[in-house]
C-alpha cells in the first residue's frame, strides 16, 4: 500500500489516510481480508504521530471499510457499503475524466477548473 | 491525569525585557506537540523553566503533575537541548556505559539498534565528534531512557535532512512506545508533519493552541471577487480573524463560521466565491500579522 502525504496542503493528515484507503479499497488495490499495516508501523513509514493514524483507522472502521481486531492488527472488510461505493465511485470516475478533458479542452487550467467546483458547491448549499 | 505539562500567566524578565508574557499551556499526555514558535520568541527560555534551569519571574508551572524543580521529576524527563550535556573527554563507549545505570527504564534494545542506526563510532572522543554525531548521540541516551515525557529543544537544527528525517521517525517510534513528546521549532514543515497537536507562541505568549487536525478542519479562506467591493466592514463578524481588501477581492480568515460567511458572497453579489484550506503555515503567518497589528 502507498500512501503519499502532503502535510502542507491544509487537509488534516488523518483524511489524507483515510482518503487513500479508501481509495485503495475502491480501486481494488485492497481487498477483503488484505491486512493493514500496524499503527506504529504506518506511523513511522509516514512519519506522522501514532495517534494521527489511530484516528485514520477509527474512522475507517467505522465507515465499516476495516475492521481492527485487538492486538492483531487491521483488515479490510467485505462489507455491502464497499461495493456499492465501488460501482458508484466507477460510474463517478467517467463522468469526471470527460469532464475534466472537456475543460482542458476549454483552454481553463486545472486550478481554474477546481475553483469554479469549489465555487458551484458553495453557491448550491447557499441556495438549499 | 491527562496533562504533563501545565503552564498559568507564565513570566520571565531578563532585566527591562519581558521573555514570556503571561504564557498559558497545556500539553496533553500521549501526544506528540509541536511548540511553534520564531527565534526569540520565548521557547527556550519556556523549557528552561519547566526543567527548572531558571526561574520564573512569575505564575505557575507544573511538569508531570509536580512544580517545577522537583528532583524525583526530572529522572522522568528527557531533555535534548542544544548543549546536549556531554562530556567531551569521554568517549561514545564510556558516554553510553556511564549514563546508562542512572536510569532503570533504560533499554538495552534500543541502545543496540540506534548504535547501528546512527552509525555512531564507539570508541572516538566526544570531542571528536561533528555536530550532528553528537545530536545522534545526545538522542541516542535520551531515547534509551524511554522517559515519560522528552523534551527536545529545536532537535533538527544543524542536521541535515536525512539525519533530521531519521530523527523523526525516532521520536515517532518512541510516541508510539508512550512517551509524550514536547519539541520546539520554528520550522512549520516538520512540525506540521510529525505533531498532532501545536502550541504557538509569539512574544512570549500562545498565539494558537490546539489539535492539529482540529485547527486545519477548522480555518478556511474564503476569497470573494465584487465588481464594486463592500468595505472590509460588512465582513465584521462572528468566525471572522482577519479580513483583507485587495483590489476587487475580500479575503478572509475564519475560524468559525464558514458557511455562514461564504453565503455572504452570493448576498453582497459577488462574482465568485472560493474558499480554500489553510496550512499551518499561513495560519501562523497570518497570526503573526494579527499580533502584531493588535500590539
Amino acid at each position: 500500500m502507498l500512501i503519499r502525504l502532503n502535510p502542507s496542503s491544509g487537509v488534516p493528515i488523518y483524511l489524507q489516510i483515510v482518503e487513500q484507503i479508501r481509495h485503495s479499497i475502491e480501486i481494488g488495490a485492497l481487498v477483503e481480508g488484505d491486512q493493514l499495516p500496524a499503527i506504529r508501523t504506518l506511523a513511522e513509514e509516514l512519519v506522522v504521530s501514532p495517534n494521527t493514524v489511530v484516528k485514520a483507522y477509527d474512522d475507517l472502521e467505522q465507515e465499516g471499510l476495516i475492521r481492527l481486531r485487538h492486538g492483531a492488527g487491521a483488515y479490510v472488510e467485505k462489507g455491502n457499503l464497499a461495493k456499492s461505493r465501488l460501482r458508484r465511485f466507477q460510474e463517478a470516475s467517467v463522468v469526471v475524466k470527460e469532464t475534466v478533458r472537456k475543460l482542458r479542452s476549454m483552454g481553463l487550467s486545472d486550478d481554474e477548473s477546481r475553483r469554479l467546483f469549489e465555487a458551484e458547491w458553495i453557491e448550491e448549499a447557499a441556495a438549499r | 491525569m491527562k496533562a504533563v505539562v501545565e503552564t498559568r500567566d507564565l513570566t520571565k524578565r531578563f532585566g527591562n525585557n519581558y521573555a514570556l508574557s503571561g504564557l498559558t499551556m497545556t500539553v496533553p499526555r500521549g501526544h506528540i506537540v509541536g511548540f511553534l514558535g520564531r527565534n526569540g520568541s520565548g521557547k527556550t527560555t519556556t523549557i528552561k523553566i519547566l526543567l527548572d534551569v531558571i526561574r520564573r519571574t512569575s505564575g505557575e508551572a507544573t511538569v508531570l503533575g509536580e512544580p517545577t524543580g522537583s528532583v524525583a521529576i526530572r529522572r522522568r524527563i528527557g531533555f535534548l537541548g542544544e548543549d546536549k550535556r556531554l562530556y567531551s573527554y569521554m568517549t561514545v563507549r564510556e558516554m553510553i556505559a556511564f549514563t546508562r545505570p542512572f536510569f532503570p527504564t533504560w533499554r538495552i534494545e534500543t541502545e543496540t539498534r540506534l548504535l547501528a542506526d546512527f552509525e555512531l563510532p564507539l570508541s572516538r572522543k566526544v570531542s571528536a565528534l561533528s555536530k550532528g554525531m553528537r545530536t545522534k548521540l545526545g538522542l541516542l541516551l535520551n531515547l534509551c531512557r524511554h522517559s515519560e515525557l522528552l523534551i527536545l529543544d529545536e532537535p533538527s537544527e544543524g542536521l541535515d535532512p536525512v539525519m533530521a528525517e531519521q530523527m523523526l521517525q525516532n521520536l515517532v517510534r518512541q510516541a508510539a512506545d508512550g512517551t509524550t513528546i514536547f519539541f520546539s521549532s520554528h520550522q512549520v514543515a516538520e512540525v506540521e508533519q510529525i505533531s498532532d497537536h501545536i502550541i504557538a507562541i509569539e512574544k512570549g505568549r500562545v498565539i494558537f493552541e490546539g489539535s492539529l487536525d482540529h485547527l486545519r478542519q477548522r480555518f478556511r479562506r474564503v476569497n470573494l471577487v465584487f465588481d464594486d467591493p463592500p468595505p472590509p466592514e460588512a465582513f465584521r463578524r462572528d468566525g471572522v480573524d482577519r479580513v483583507i481588501a485587495q483590489g476587487r477581492t475580500i479575503s478572509i480568515l475564519a475560524s468559525r463560521n464558514v458557511d455562514e460567511i461564504a453565503e455572504l458572497g452570493p448576498l453582497l453579489a459577488a462574482k465568485s466565491v472560493d474558499v480554500q484550506s489553510v496550512g499551518l503555515k499561513e495560519l501562523f503567518l497570518e497570526k503573526l500579522k494579527g499580533d502584531h497589528a493588535n500590539s
